[in-house]
């Protein structure tokens, strides 16, 4: 066998994709071809549609695949993070029946691991699931559920045991979210968008070849998920640019893409828009008074600042480094980024910051920043929690000493949840 | 634009920092810090004899090892972290890049071989009793005499100005103003009518002068009347280096905060394993980590002689002058009531910390900066 380097893996998929791309097929039957040769996740298996390559070979494809600009496998969303988890824990049958479709698109996932009694403490889990008869039935409340409402299958935390120490209690399970007990209600957010969904299960029913891994191995199997979810949050944006262009294959995708980010069209403003704040200075005349200019300053210097570490993190991990701190350090610094835009934003629109919509300044986005940066410093783990992981892991700080690992799940104190 | 250092560059900095770990104790610090003269004459030889830093900076033309500003921003991130009391930033930042700025093919030829090996310190006497960093503070004036000139008035917040043998001097013609009529002048410390006074400093590792001038003679370096272009980018560079010595210290803070905190039994337990404390410490990693993010990248742009230079250096000097006082005022707080003591050696950089932040020109002065060169 000849050696694989990087120009073996270039030439190689190259030449299959000038052989192969055809972008007047179904987004489907394209992705299915290139399931099938192995170029579609290179990284996986060699049993499950992959070439087992590392991931700068990986990036060698993909690289291929964006200069021919052929589609690639569908990635956005937790179908993705559904995938890795099944990779990992799943059994043949589970490979077998969900990894295809996976990538081909043609199923959606979501995540049903968060609940309104546990945000940051996950492993808090009391959505429960119980053995009756022949199959588990589940009952409790999951939220902040993307893509719940067109999605066939979850990715679903429950408790199968509560007179064990909490992290031992919990199981992780596929459910198939199309069936009469799990009812999915959008959730409104502060600013009027509903991004996400609250998921309520009632006797609704698992088939028990659906837990994955082990029972009471829950916790490992989500720590899986989780990984995958740090490690690719950015993932998303990176893959979706839809194209214009005409072909079929194009649009199916790029009608695939806005599905899937719809619910999304306020994000870039969750992040504070200090794009938007020279402009608007100068329109509103605030770039000319002195005390103004000191607050945009001290703005543009912490973010070039947060860019700037997000680069050097980058470059550290290109080079083979280890993955440090700087992910949580990334998000705190994007915390304080947004946070100080609202308050700079706030500034410079002076009164007109009492207005939304039509009404308000820049037809309503400067409103919007003001509504939505309270997010950033909430999703995906508060900052107070990632000062935890920063101290924790990085600074080897102790931790904080806990009351609820030991002893039975059902003797700790938590939410009721009504 | 490079985001990581080299196998080289990192090998070098662990050099640095094992000379200086042993030759810049804070018993050294407090040692040198007592004397007028602020440097120990032996650690300063070995500096420049066996370690060459003076040279690092200085293109090999003119004497020195021809490294750029990334190289030199590492001798001065372990400088300001080993709080090392020596005239390094005078003679190898400010003098040296104001000949290299503003002088003449031959006149570099001649000064910088000197100040590269360590024969000569130099240093920049550029800021008067106003405390202005920029050109329009000057009021200096000089005014040609026979085949030289003469120097007038006063300088201040001259970094070693007391023992500097070679003072770099930025003067106008009589009746200029801003930019206009500034040009570079050489004059001896031993020059005629040239009166120094050593000022009291809070931070006492940082020494400046005052620098009182009656007719003194001076040498023109350079171009007469085109002054402000080299100084402009001599300030910024200095900037530069001064947020790169900054981030240096704030580490040094960080650190030591943080094995106090380790070390530290309250309530029966480590106070490192409070809450406060280690949100606290996840910020100081966060504000330090900020501040180096941009005084690597200034370096960087002051290496490549990037156009964005006016706007990125004083960005990182304000940033890092932040984060190095927040760091001061945490680590007194994390260290509590010995903190405030003397002979904890908090203070010291804390002292560095505010020096620091005002040298060259406060945050806010830095910031409207910034505003002026932000891209439009």
């Amino acid at each position: 066998m000849s050696e694989v380097t990087e120009d073996s893996i270039r030439q190689e998929s190259r030449a299959w994709l000038e052989a192969n791309w055809d972008p007047n097929l179904s987004l489907v039957e394209w992705r299915n071809r290139l399931i099938d040769s192995g170029w579609g996740v290179p990284t996986w298996p060699v049993d499950w549609y992959g070439k087992a390559l590392s991931d700068p070979l990986g990036r060698v494809v993909a690289a291929e695949l964006e200069r021919i600009g052929a589609v690639g496998v569908a990635k956005t969303g937790i179908r993705s993070l559904a995938a890795a988890t099944i990779l990992v824990h799943g059994t043949d049958m589970h490979k077998e029946k969900f990894l295809r479709r996976i990538l081909t698109g043609e199923d959606t996932w979501c995540q049903l691991f968060s609940e309104p009694g546990c945000g940051s403490d996950l492993a808090g889990a009391t959505t429960r699931a119980d053995f009756k008869g022949n199959k588990w039935i589940i009952n409790g409340q999951k939220v902040w559920t993307t893509s719940a409402h067109h999605a066939q299958y979850g990715l679903l935390l429950a408790r199968t045991d509560w007179d064990v120490p909490k992290h031992q209690g919990l199981s992780f399970f596929i459910i198939d979210i199309e069936q009469p007990g799990v009812e999915v209600q959008p959730l409104r957010q502060m600013n009027s968008h509903a991004s996400f969904n609250q998921v309520f299960l009632t006797d609704a029913e698992i088939a028990p070849e659906y837990l994955l891994n082990e029972l009471g191995n829950g916790w490992a199997v989500a720590t899986t998920t989780l990984m995958h979810e740090r490690r690719g949050a950015d993932s998303l944006r990176r893959y979706a640019q839809a194209s214009d262009r005409p072909e079929r294959v194009y649009v199916e995708e790029a009608a695939e893409i806005g599905v899937q980010l719809e619910p999304y069209k306020w994000y870039p403003q969750r992040g504070g828009r200090v794009d938007l704040v020279v402009e608007r200075a100068k329109a509103t005349g605030a770039f000319d008074d002195p005390a103004m200019r000191q607050e945009i300053a001290k703005l543009l210097t912490l973010s070039k600042a947060a860019e700037w570490t997000d680069r050097r993190a980058r470059a550290l991990q290109d080079k083979g480094g280890p993955q440090g701190p700087e992910g949580s350090l990334g998000k705190l610094a994007a915390s304080n980024v947004a946070r100080m835009a609202a308050q700079v934003h706030t500034a410079i629109a002076g009164s007109d910051a009492m207005l939304t919509g039509e009404d308000g300044a820049l037809d309503g986005v400067i409103a919007e920043v003001l509504v939505s940066v309270p997010a950033i410093s909430i999703a995906g783990g508060t900052d107070e929690i990632q000062k935890n992981i920063i101290s924790e892991r990085v600074l080897k700080m102790p931790k904080e000493a806990r009351t609820d690992t030991k002893g039975p799940f059902r003797d700790v104190p938590r939410n009721t949840v009504g | 634009m490079q985001f990581t250092f080299t196998e080289e560059q990192e090998e070098f900095r662990r050099y640095l920092r094992r000379f200086l770990d042993d030759k810049s104790t804070p018993a050294d610090v407090r040692r040198l810090m007592a004397t007028d003269d602020g440097y120990d004459r032996d650690v300063w030889r070995q500096l420049c004899n066996d370690l060459g830093l003076p040279a690092v900076g200085i293109p090999e033309t003119y004497g020195g090892q021809g490294f750029g500003f990334v190289e030199l921003g590492i001798v001065l991130e372990e400088m300001g972290r080993a709080l090392l009391c020596a005239p390094f930033f005078a003679s190898a930042v400010l003098a040296a890049n104001a000949i290299l700025n503003a002088g003449s093919e031959e006149q570099k030829r001649e000064l910088l071989p000197e100040i590269a090996s360590g024969e000569t310190i130099a240093t920049l006497a550029f800021a008067e009793d106003n405390g202005r960093w920029d050109s329009g503070g000057i009021e200096m004036t000089a005014t040609k005499s026979g085949d030289g000139y003469v120097l007038d008035g006063a300088k201040s917040f001259v970094l070693d100005g007391h023992i500097a043998g070679l003072i770099v001097v930025v003067a106008r013609k009589a009746g200029t103003s801003g930019d206009t009529g500034l040009s570079f002048f050489t004059v001896a410390a031993d020059a005629s009518g040239l009166d120094k006074r050593l000022l009291k400093t809070v931070d006492e590792t940082r020494k400046v002068a005052r620098l009182q001038f009656s007719s003194v003679p001076a040498t023109l370096l350079g171009t007469e009347g085109e002054g402000a272009a080299p100084l402009s980018r001599t300030l910024d560079q200095a900037a530069v280096c001064l947020a790169s010595e900054m981030v240096g210290g704030a580490e040094q803070l960080r650190e030591s905060a943080l094995e106090y905190a380790h070390m530290r039994m309250q309530f029966g337990r480590s106070i490192a394993s409070f809450q406060a404390i280690k949100h606290k410490s996840a910020e100081m990693l966060l504000e330090v980590e900020l501040a180096k993010s941009a005084a690597y990248y200034a370096a960087q742009a002051a290496a490549d002689g990037a156009n964005d230079l006016p706007m990125v250096a004083p960005l990182a000097k304000a940033c890092a002058a932040d984060a190095y006082m927040q760091a001061a005022v945490q680590t007194v707080q994390i260290h509590g009531g010995v903190g405030f003591t003397w002979d904890n050696d908090t203070h010291l950089w804390f002292k560095r910390a505010k020096s620091s932040e005002v040298f060259l020109g406060t945050p806010a002065y830095h910031r409207e900066r910034l505003m002026q060169h932000w891209p439009a």
